[in-house]
C-alpha cells in the first residue's frame, strides 16, 4: 500500500507553521529581501536555493531572530515574531562554521541548550545521550571540539541545534564544508533524522544538488525575491523561468517565436530550418517570442535522420566523457551549441561518434519547456 | 636555517648589553656588603634584612600593590567593555571619535595626564591620597587593556555568539559564558599588563599622591635625590622580579592562546 504523498502546501486547511507576508529587508540602500510572502508547513523539508547575495541566508536570520524585517511580518504557528528576540524563539539553528563552543566538550556543547532551559540534571543527560546516540557520537562526548573531524563537528553541531527539540531548525549551508563523499552519505543522514524527529528544517544551500536530495520543497531565490517554490522533480522539469531552468542542472535555452499549431507552438529560430514543435499549458500569442529549455540528456544523437518531428543536424565539436555519462556538445546552424547527454550503459561499447562528425540531434514534443521572455 | 655568524653573536650581545647591564649591574650591587654603592666588598643578603624593618619602605610597598591590583581591576572591566564596544557595536554615531580618544592616552605625555589629573582632583576637591592614585591608574592603564582585548575580539567569530543567543542565552549570559571565557587569555594579559603599568608607574602617581599616601617608585626616587643607598638597589631588584614575572606570565598565557587558536584553526582547516 502506498503512503499518502507527503505534501501539506496542496491541502488548503493546513496552518503553514511560518508564514512571512510582505517582508522587506533593507540594509542601508541594498534591499535584501523584497516583499516576499511564504508560508513554510510543519513537518516541511524546505530548501533555499540561490546564488551568493541572493537574500537566502538573510531570510534564515530573520527566522531565527538576528535581523528583523524592515517591513511585513513573520509568524511562527501564527505568532509575530518581529519582537521576539533570538532567545525567546522555539527556533534552532545550526551555523555553516557549525560556532561549537570551543572551550567545552562534545557533551557540553550539546547540553548547552538545556542547561540555559533550567532542566534538571538527570534530564539533562538523558537527552544529551540521546543526541549522542542519534548522531553516532558516543565515543566523543568528552572531546574538545578542535579534537574531532569536520564531519563529526558537523554532527555535534546538528546535535547541539536539535538538543532543544525546536519547532524549527534552520540550516546554514550545514555540508558547505565537507568533502564530495561525507557530504552525499550526510545529506541521506539529515533526511532520515528530520524523518525521526519530525522537526521541520528549513535549509540555506547554494548547493542544487544538496537542495534537490533533501528538500521536499524548493525555493529558488533572485535578487530578494522568490522566482519558484516546487518540489525538486518540478523544479527541474517544470521552470517557470529561464533563471530556474538555467539554475538548476544544464540546459541549452532556443530562442524563437512561437506560433500556435495543433496541439502546440511551432518556434521559428534559425533562418532556413523547420521550426521545432513543443506543447505547454502556457499560452502564447501568435509571434511571441519565447524561450525553448531543453535538459541534455532528453536529446537523443544518432547518425542515421530519426523519425520525429523535433530534429536537428550539426556536427560534434566536443565530447565530455564523465564516466556514467557523455555530453556532447554539437554545433548546430547559427553557430549554437546544443548540448545531448547519453548514458554510458555498456562497458565496452563502441563509442562510435567522434569530433567532426555529421549528427542528428532529436528529441519529443514534450521533451521541452516553453518559456515567457 | 642560517649558521649563527660572528656577526650576529656581536649584534646580539651588544644589543642586550645595552638594554640589560644597567639592570644586571643594579642586581648584582644589592648584593653588596658594603655600604658604598660603587665598591664592591663581598656578597650579603644584609640590605634585603634591612629592607624589611624599613616601616617607610614597607609602607609604600603595600600602597603600590593595593594601587596596582585595584586600579588594574578596575581598568580591566571598563577596557573589556570598552573593547567590546569597539569591535562589536558596529558603526554607531561618533565610533571613530570614541576609539581615538580611547587610545589618546597611549600617546598622550604622562606629565600631561598627570597635571590634568591633578587639576581635576583639585577642582572636584577630592583630597589626594591612595584613592586619587588608583583613579589615575586606572584612568592611563585602561587603554592598553582595550587594545590588547580588541585585538582577541576582531579575530572572535561573531557566530559563537549568535549560537549562544539561539541556544537560550541573554546578550549577558552569552558574554559570561561564551565570549568571555574564549577571551579571557587577552583579558588576563590585559591585567597583567595594567598591573606591572601600574606598579612602576612614578611621573601620574607624583602628581596625584598625597602625604597619606605614597608608592615605592616615588619613595625610591626622592631617596635617591639624597643619594644612592644599597637598600634601594635591593628594593629595585626586587621590583625588577615582580615586573619581569608579570610580563612573562601574560605572554606566556597570550601565547599558549594563540597556540591553541593555531591548532584549532589548523584542525579546523584539515577538517
Amino acid at each position: 500500500m502506498a503512503e499518502p504523498v507527503f505534501a501539506p502546501w496542496t491541502d488548503p486547511n493546513e496552518k503553514p507553521l511560518i508564514q512571512f507576508k510582505g517582508v522587506t529587508k533593507r540594509f542601508g540602500d541594498f534591499t535584501a529581501i523584497d516583499n516576499l510572502t511564504q508560508d513554510i508547513y510543519a513537518r516541511e523539508f524546505f530548501a533555499l536555493l540561490g546564488p551568493s547575495g541572493c537574500g537566502k541566508t538573510t531570510m534564515m536570520r530573520m527566522l531565527a531572530g538576528f535581523e528583523t524585517p524592515s517591513e511585513g511580518q513573520i509568524l511562527i504557528a501564527g505568532q509575530d515574531m518581529s519582537r521576539v528576540p533570538p532567545n525567546k524563539r522555539a527556533v534552532n539553528m545550526m551555523f555553516q562554521s557549525y560556532a561549537l563552543f570551543p572551550h567545552l566538550t562534545v557533551f557540553d556543547n550539546i547540553a548547552f541548550g538545556l542547561k540555559r532551559e533550567g532542566k534538571p540534571k538527570d534530564e539533562i543527560e538523558a537527552r544529551v545521550a540521546e543526541m549522542l546516540r542519534l548522531t553516532r557520537l558516543e565515543r566523543f562526548a568528552q572531546r574538545k571540539p578542535h579534537q574531532i573531524s569536520g564531519g563529526q563537528r558537523q554532527r555535534v553541531a546538528l546535535a547541539r541545534s536539535l538538543a532543544k527539540a525546536p519547532k524549527l531548525l534552520l540550516l546554514d549551508e550545514p555540508l558547505g564544508a565537507l568533502d564530495a563523499k561525507l557530504r552525499q552519505q550526510t545529506q541521506f543522514e539529515l533526511v532520515d533524522i528530520q524523518e525521526k524527529t519530525g522537526t521541520t528544517f528549513v535549509i540555506v544551500t547554494h548547493d542544487q544538488e544538496e537542495a534537490m536530495t533533501v528538500a521536499s520543497r524548493v525555493a529558488v531565490m533572485d535578487e530578494g525575491r522568490i522566482v519558484q517554490v516546487a518540489t525538486p522533480s518540478e523544479i527541474y522539469e517544470q521552470p517557470n523561468s529561464v533563471y530556474v531552468a538555467d539554475f538548476i542542472g544544464e540546459v541549452n535555452i532556443i530562442n524563437g517565436v512561437a506560433t500556435p499549431q495543433g496541439d502546440g507552438y511551432d518556434i521559428a529560430w534559425a533562418e532556413s530550418q523547420p521550426p521545432l514543435h513543443a506543447q505547454t499549458t502556457r499560452g502564447f500569442s501568435d509571434g511571441q517570442s519565447c524561450h525553448l529549455a531543453i535538459r541534455p540528456e532528453k536529446i537523443s544523437i544518432s547518425t542515421e535522420e530519426p523519425e520525429t518531428r523535433n530534429k536537428v543536424r550539426g556536427t560534434v565539436h566536443d565530447i565530455a566523457y564523465l564516466g556514467n555519462l557523455s555530453t556532447y556538445h554539437v554545433r548546430v546552424p547559427g553557430e549554437r551549441i546544443i548540448k545531448a547527454q547519453t548514458a554510458n550503459t555498456r562497458r565496452l561499447s563502441r563509442r562510435a561518434l567522434t569530433w567532426e562528425d555529421d549528427v542528428w540531434l532529436s528529441w519529443t514534443d514534450t521533451a521541452a519547456v516553453m518559456l515567457e521572455e | 636555517m642560517k649558521r649563527f655568524s660572528a656577526f650576529n653573536a656581536v649584534s646580539l650581545t651588544l644589543g642586550f648589553a645595552f638594554l640589560y647591564l644597567p639592570m644586571i649591574i643594579l642586581v648584582i650591587y644589592s648584593f653588596n656588603a658594603s655600604k658604598l654603592v660603587t665598591v664592591w666588598a663581598g656578597f650579603s643578603t644584609r640590605w634585603y634584612a634591612e629592607l624589611l624593618q624599613n616601616e617607610a619602605f614597607l609602607d609604600a610597598a603595600w600602597v603600590t600593590i593595593r594601587v596596582a591590583v585595584v586600579s588594574s581591576t578596575i581598568a580591566t572591566v571598563l577596557g573589556t567593555m570598552a573593547a567590546y564596544v569597539l569591535v562589536r557595536a558596529g558603526r554607531f554615531h561618533g565610533r571613530t571619535l570614541f576609539s581615538g580618544m580611547i587610545y589618546a592616552p597611549l600617546v598622550m605625555p604622562e606629565v600631561i595626564t598627570g597635571l590634568s589629573l591633578l587639576l581635576l582632583f583639585i577642582g572636584i576637591g577630592l583630597d589626594r591620597g591612595i584613592l586619587t592614585i588608583i583613579l589615575a591608574h586606572t584612568t592611563f592603564s585602561m587603554c592598553y587593556v582595550s587594545v590588547v582585548v580588541s585585538s582577541r575580539l576582531v579575530s572572535f567569530d561573531r557566530s559563537l555568539e549568535e549560537a549562544a543567543l539561539d541556544l537560550g542565552c541573554t546578550p549577558f549570559e552569552a558574554f559570561r559564558l561564551v565570549t568571555l571565557p574564549i577571551i579571557a587569555p587577552a583579558v588576563i594579559s590585559g591585567w597583567l599588563l595594567a598591573f606591572t603599568l601600574s606598579l612602576d608607574d612614578l611621573v601620574i602617581a607624583s602628581f596625584t599622591a598625597g602625604p597619606s599616601a605614597t608608592t615605592l617608585p616615588i619613595k625610591i626616587f626622592s631617596a635617591v635625590r639624597l643619594g644612592v643607598s644599597p637598600e634601594i638597589n635591593a628594593l629595585s631588584t626586587i621590583m625588577i622580579g615582580i615586573v619581569t614575572l608579570g610580563v612573562i606570565t601574560a605572554s606566556l598565557v597570550s601565547k599558549r592562546a594563540s597556540i591553541r587558536q593555531q591548532a584549532e584553526a589548523q584542525a579546523a582547516v584539515r577538517a
